[in-house]
């Protein structure tokens, strides 16, 4: 191929892919320099790599005012109990509508569609004085608990998981349920050691939406959860920066990176399988 | 005729094993798990039973018969599998979407918080003044079980003991501890000592402790935790004409209905009580044009957001996808993985990130790509909404470009071909066969990522707070406001929290998300008839 014929054809497809990739990546590449730039200002982050100092993570989980590490471990707790507890109760109700037959079966599947069309986010202020009744009741189970908020995050569990669950039972032959009841297994065992076992693969992609959705959710954690040692790191991360940005700015950087790191890890390993699950009707 | 026999043997089948006796482990199991909801059950039962909450009560007391019933008996398989997904499912999705419809109804929030009989003794306490001449009292701090109190000796020489809830009671003298005159420790109670009263002076300060069952007898309060005085509230409530009467003025505030004490001349009392407005909090906007403009903006503006952010990012993405999309390119993965980055990276970071690179004074973007200028990213009314939409195509184009590239892949290469073979150029390929089939594939896509840009709390809330604020409105509406936020604003932000109107306003949002999302999947189901 002529030089001219592959800038003409190929040559200007590597420049915009070149041109996105900066866009894409620059804001990362910089809260990455930001948080390995000692000093503690907005001003100093803006010359990229020219320091290199681990200063800002130490401060990170030194400074009391700022529970970073507690954050973290809140943020994975609920973000895992959450996801947990979401793949199990979706898993229950998908066997329930994919092998069982009974009557309001296809009422209940349509009905969980148009419940889960008024999201939680719009009943937030119910879901604050719905929490705010039972913590006279229930202090443990109340505001500002984490299993609070994972019962909370748990009233999401049904509708779109269930429905991509239902999906994936449904191309699992029912000549094995079968041929196991022929062998004298019950319903429970049925399900817990061999459907459960076949539809792995759907479990982990919705038990990972759900801890990706959980772990960035912002809006009810920061209406339940109060005490500055049981926020999460969406709240957290928030409230550090979101007050005086030139001051904070490299400390939360470096909580940024240690935060984003895992998710992306997992991420990019499971990418081929997030866009399948994604595009059967999720949005991230 | 086969298929009927074989239906019956497998009927038979599946009963007989669901009547077949569950192992023990099973059965052990269960009972567990049946007796710690149970339990669980009956505490809260006795709680509400307590305060009085029948409604709930008769509600807890059905639900959990039913989870009895669905586990104990043999049959019902599919309840035993829903009912866990279903009871979080009724409670805080089913019943809070029903909770905010009651809620927008009621004038709940700051002022308007509980019931009539605690704004009455909120008034009384709230506004107490020393009676003149009343005598001293010798007291020493004490903390019980109901908290902080007074143990108290009168002038004549009764020893008497009460907190803010429990008013003054006598002591038996041969429980208390006498220092010349002065009681300083009593059984059952602990004395603070003078560091102690120091550290919790707030507290101290704040102690009102009742001289009787009835609140206008007065209270005793002191200031130097050594001497206290009987202090009378200026608000005195009249139970049989429902009024409450200022006697500093003799101005009388009387319940007109509102939910509050006020004067026919429209004075108002600071502390009311939650009642049911009826639509009220739905004409707010219509009885008050400058909220109700700036509400409209905000819908005007939650539209074009949603509208713009999915388009920009779409076309963005498929863009990308088209240009990379070429067999012949090298090194496509690479741009691929790292174009796909910010989708990867924690949404609730992303805003927080540009928060720092676009600030005004410090920020990379004015500094380091403007040379030190200082434009307002953030802070000037159409800058803010760049910014908002230029961060918020940052993260969703990834998603789009994912999406177009599947979709490209999965449409036939002979059709392009026989195309070429008709005579069109590439870019008549392109706008008549690949654009529309991309078309119908992604739709539903789309319609479901503007469902969900219009409720896009993270960015916009992280990135500007909704600011900067709308001038010539009272209410704290800004102009990168969506209508989500506003929500959350009404309700958690500010000195005036108002539940009522915030609940109104997320009815109002559902509504329109519910009509648009339903007429566009109408209309997309139109688009796939026509293929």
């Amino acid at each position: 191929m002529s030089f001219r014929k592959w800038v003409r054809e190929l040559g200007w497809r590597h420049l915009i892919g070149i041109a996105v990739v900066i866009f894409a990546a620059f804001p990362l590449v910089y809260v990455l320099s930001a948080s390995l730039n000692p000093g503690g200002t907005l001003t100093g982050s803006n010359a990229l790599f020219r320091n290199f100092s681990l200063e800002n993570y130490v401060d990170l989980f030194t400074d009391p005012n700022r529970p970073y590490a507690a954050w973290f471990a809140n943020t994975m707790v609920i973000g895992l109990v959450t996801s947990a507890g979401t793949v199990f109760l979706g898993a229950l109700a998908a066997y329930a509508f994919s092998r069982l037959r009974f009557t309001g079966r296809r009422v209940g599947l349509l009905s969980l569609i148009l419940v889960q069309m008024f999201p939680q986010l719009l009943a937030v202020v119910a879901i604050y004085l719905l929490m705010r009744g039972i913590s006279d009741i229930f202090p443990v189970l109340g505001l500002d608990s984490q299993i609070g908020i994972i019962l909370v995050y748990l009233g999401g569990a049904l509708g779109v998981n269930t429905y991509l669950m239902y999906g994936f039972f449904n191309t699992i032959p029912t000549s094995i349920d079968e041929a196991a009841k022929i062998d004298g297994a019950g319903h429970a065992r049925i399900f817990f050691t061999i459907i459960l076992r076949l539809v792995a693969p759907i479990l982990a992609v919705v038990g990972l939406l759900s801890f990706i959705a959980t772990t960035s959710e912002f809006v009810i954690a920061s209406t339940l959860l109060s005490s500055n040692d049981k926020l999460t790191l969406a709240v957290g991360l928030f409230r550090l920066v979101s007050d005086e940005t030139n001051s904070n700015y490299p400390v939360f950087a470096a909580g940024a990176v240690l935060a984003a790191i895992p998710v992306m890890a997992l991420f990019l390993w499971l990418q081929k399988y997030i866009v399948g699950g994604l595009t059967a009707g999720a949005v991230k | 005729m086969t298929t009927t026999v074989s239906k019956d043997s497998k009927a038979t089948r599946t009963r007989s094993i669901s009547t077949a006796p569950p192992s023990m482990k099973v059965l052990a199991v269960k009972i567990l798990f049946l007796a710690i909801v149970d339990a669980v059950a009956v505490f809260a039962m006795s709680m509400l039973f307590f305060r009085g909450d029948w409604l709930v009560l008769g509600i807890v007391a059905v639900t959990t018969l039913l989870v009895n019933i669905v586990y104990l008996s043999p049959g019902l398989l599919p309840g035993k599998y829903l009912t866990p997904g279903l009871i979080f499912l009724a409670v805080f999705q089913v019943f809070v979407v029903v909770y905010s419809l009651y809620i927008a109804f009621t004038n709940y929030g700051d002022g308007h918080n509980s019931t009539k009989e605690d704004a009455i003794s909120a008034i009384v306490l709230q506004n107490t003044q020393r009676v003149e001449g009343s005598p001293t009292y010798l007291v020493q701090l004490v903390e019980g079980p109901g908290g902080l109190g007074l143990l108290a000796t009168s002038p004549e020489g009764e020893v008497l003991v009460g907190t803010q809830e429990e008013p003054l009671q006598p002591l038996d003298p041969g429980a208390v501890t006498l220092d010349g005159d002065r009681a300083v420790a009593a059984e059952g109670w602990t004395s603070l000592q003078q560091q102690d009263v120091l550290q919790r002076q707030q507290e101290v300060a704040a102690l009102q402790v009742p001289l009787s069952d009835d609140l206008a007898d007065g209270f005793l309060r002191t200031t130097d935790a050594r001497n206290a005085f009987v202090f009378q509230s200026v608000f005195v409530y009249d139970e049989a004409a429902g009024t409450m009467t200022d006697t500093t003025t003799d101005t009388v505030y009387a319940d007109l209905g509102n939910g509050q004490f006020e004067t026919e001349g429209g004075e108002v009392l600071g502390t009311g009580w939650q009642i049911v407005v009826g639509p009220e909090n739905f004409l707010y906007p219509f009885e008050n044009p400058r909220f109700g403009g700036a509400l409209l903006g905000v819908a005007v503006w939650t539209f074009a957001f949603a509208i713009l952010s999915v388009g920009l990012s779409f076309f963005l993405g498929l863009f990308l996808a088209l240009t990379l999309n070429d067999p012949r390119m090298r090194s496509r993965k690479v741009y691929r993985v790292l174009s796909i980055l910010p989708y990867a990276f924690p949404s609730f970071l992303s805003a927080l990130v540009w928060l720092g690179l676009l600030n005004t004074e410090f920020g990379f973007v004015n500094e380091v790509l403007f040379g030190s200028a200082n434009i307002p990213w953030l802070t000037d009314p159409w800058l803010a909404k760049f910014s908002v939409l230029l961060v918020n195509v940052w993260l969703g184009f990834p998603y789009m470009f994912l999406v177009c590239m599947g979709a490209l892949q999965s449409i036939p290469e002979e059709l392009t071909e026989a195309a070429t073979v008709d005579g069109a150029n590439g870019w008549q390929v392109f706008r008549g066969i690949k654009f529309p089939l991309l078309l119908v594939s992604t739709a539903p896509l789309l319609i479901s990522s503007f469902a969900f840009n219009f409720n896009n709390f993270n960015t916009t809330y992280m990135l500007t707070r909704g600011g900067p604020r709308m001038e010539g409105v009272t209410e704290n509406v800004g102009h990168t406001d969506l209508l989500i936020t506003l929500v959350y604003k009404t309700a958690f932000e500010g000195g005036n929290r108002d539940y009522g109107l915030a609940a109104a306003l997320s009815i109002l949002i559902f509504i329109v998300v519910a009509a648009v999302s339903a007429i566009s999947f109408r209309q997309t189901r139109a688009l796939e008839d026509l293929h």
